[in-house]
């Protein structure tokens, strides 16, 4: 792993919208960090803070008003084929089996239905599908639905996956789980991975290092470097390290979360 | 936060499939929920109420008939609509597939119509503003008045029938498409965005799939409208067709002939809307199943 060029660079990125009738609201602020091949950085920050535009600039799906997302030293502002997205709502859809609904994006990228297909079953073993790939969205559980919809990013074979609150939605049981799954096929694949989450325990376990985002507009607060071995097992997290961590985020992740709720009361267009 | 986590557990291995509630195999996703009542009694519980009514209403009708002694130009007993109509069925018949042949044409070039501009509105904003409000328009003009302009227009033959059909069916099937199209969200239009799609590929992987089962919901409004549509298109002029024939006999006073055209046309507007039953099964079986999976009826 050469440290000397980044995967991602993310520089300087600003991003206003207009509010109509000459009012305007930054909602990105200069944020800039990095992260590393293989890396795994989590980006936590208040609700309403700006993180899903940054995010959506990222995956090349909004352009920033200033600054440039790198990938390996490259300007990809507005291209989209270094990322694999996946959003919080699994959004498999009804009229495909599991299957196909993992060679989703691979038949939207050209690639033969058969091909697709047979890619996207190869998956199913590590995804804890198997004997799944032919039944219908509404039959699985809500954590098989969510690790289907990571298949289907991951089975893109992209170098960087997004990960946009891939557990918010799930029972907290079942988040554990998923997280725990989720380290161990991590450590696995290595692929580099962006988590957004609210979870400051998700970020901390599944992370190299997370990055806390100020109240709106967003930029960067706090980076820490979460350094815990690999693999890590759910005992890690009653660690004294993993706690101190935890206390840490909590602390000034709270500061900006009281930033924008006071914002959001005293902002009557919010 | 971390006391609820001091796991008793083993961590996992990596690739294992993570124990939240699986089912216990795809055949059978859904072990533990009491089995529902068989099929059979939804069977007789759909099809039984329905004939109890139309049965007493039909044996009230003919006692009051009888009792009262009407004269069958005014009220005929439902027996006699029954014996006249079987006398000329195959008259009625011939007239009956004209009638069909116009709402299936008729019908068919309404599909095709709608299809057209319900895409084109989904694709173009400008097109949508400049449509809708004529669209909505279209729907305001009386047909009573516009069926015998048909005639004077374009003649006695299938044309203006084909058009009255189309223009009272039209429009349910465009609104239909319209929402369907646009029931795949924002978040749905990012992720295909996000596999490198296009407008016309997330048009045909995800805007065209989840319309259907509204497409399907109008199809069944339109379809009760196209058989009326025929028969009135029919009444104002035409060579044969039920609407001609319950014209013609109304001038005869044969009552008895009119109600067994009617009893023909609920007939054939009960089959056809049915039928799309059938092909809604046939096109989107994932529709059904799923609906069927979260317990709506």
């Amino acid at each position: 792993m050469s440290a000397s060029v980044p995967k991602i660079e993310i520089v300087g990125l600003d991003k206003e919208f207009d509010l109509g009738g000459g009012e305007t609201r930054r909602v990105v602020d200069d944020i800039s960090f990095t992260v590393e091949p293989g890396e795994f950085v989590s980006v936590i920050g208040p609700s309403g803070c700006g993180k899903s535009t940054m995010f959506n600039i990222i995956a090349g799906l909004e352009e920033p008003d200033l600054g440039e997302v790198r990938v390996d030293g490259q300007n990809v502002v507005g291209q989209r084929e270094h990322f694999a997205y996946m959003p919080q709502k699994d959004l498999l859809f009804p009229w495909r089996t599991i299957v196909e609904n993992g060679a989703l994006g691979l038949e939207v990228q050209g690639m033969p239905k058969k091909k697709a297909l047979e890619r996207s079953k190869s998956f199913f073993r590590t995804f804890g599908l198997a004997g799944y790939e032919d039944s219908h969205p509404y039959e699985l559980s809500g954590g098989m639905r969510q690790r289907a919809a990571l298949l289907r990013t991951v089975v893109q074979g992209r170098e960087i996956l997004l990960l946009d609150e891939p557990f918010g939605a799930l029972d907290s049981l079942t988040r554990i789980e998923m997280q725990n799954w989720l380290q161990g096929v991590w450590s696995e694949y290595s692929w580099t991975a962006v988590l957004i989450t609210h979870d400051i325990r998700e970020a901390v376990y599944l992370s190299d290092r997370v990055i806390v985002l100020t109240a709106r507009p967003a930029s960067v607060r706090l980076e820490l470097e979460i350094d815990l071995p690999r693999p890590r097992d759910l005992s890690v997290t009653t660690s004294h390290e993993f706690i101190a961590y935890e206390e840490q985020l909590i602390e000034v992740l709270h500061e900006e979360s009281r930033k924008a709720f006071a914002q959001q009361n005293g902002a009557p267009r919010s | 936060m971390t006391s609820a986590l001091n796991s008793k557990r083993a961590p996992l291995a990596a690739g294992a499939a993570p124990a939240d509630p699986p089912p216990a195999s795809p055949s059978a996703p859904r072990p533990a929920r009491p089995k529902r009542r068989p099929r059979r009694d939804s069977f007789w519980g759909s099809v039984v109420p329905p004939v109890v009514i139309v049965v007493l209403l039909l044996v009230g009708w003919e006692l009051a008939v009888t009792l009262t002694g009407m004269r069958p130009q005014v009220l005929p007993a439902p027996s006699r609509v029954v014996v006249e109509g079987f006398e000329r069925a195959d008259i009625i018949w011939g007239h009956t597939l004209s009638t069909l042949q116009v709402t299936v044409i008729g019908f068919a070039f309404s599909l095709i119509v709608a299809w057209i501009i319900a895409v084109a509105i989904d694709f173009s904003g400008v097109l949508r503003r400049g449509l809708m409000p004529l669209l909505v328009a279209s729907q305001t003009i009386p047909i009573i008045a516009i069926a015998p302009l048909m005639i004077i227009w374009f003649g006695f033959g299938l044309l203006p029938k084909i058009l009255v059909v189309a223009l009272v069916t039209f429009f349910p099937i465009v609104v239909g498409l319209i929402e369907g199209f646009n029931k795949a969200d924002r978040e749905t239009s990012n992720l295909l965005r996000s596999m490198g799609a296009g407008r016309w590929k997330e048009f045909t992987f995800v805007r065209l799939p989840s319309a259907l089962p509204s497409f399907f919901t109008a199809l069944r409004i339109s379809i009760t409208y196209a058989v009326v549509g025929a028969i009135f298109a029919e009444y104002v002029g035409a060579q044969s067709g039920l609407g001609i024939f319950m014209s013609t006999q109304k001038n005869a006073f044969r009552t008895d002939l009119v109600l067994a055209a009617v009893a023909v046309t609920a007939v054939l507007s009960i089959s056809l809307y049915l039928l799309t039953f059938v092909i809604e099964r046939l096109v989107i079986p994932w529709s059904f199943k799923e609906r069927k999976a979260r317990g709506d009826r």
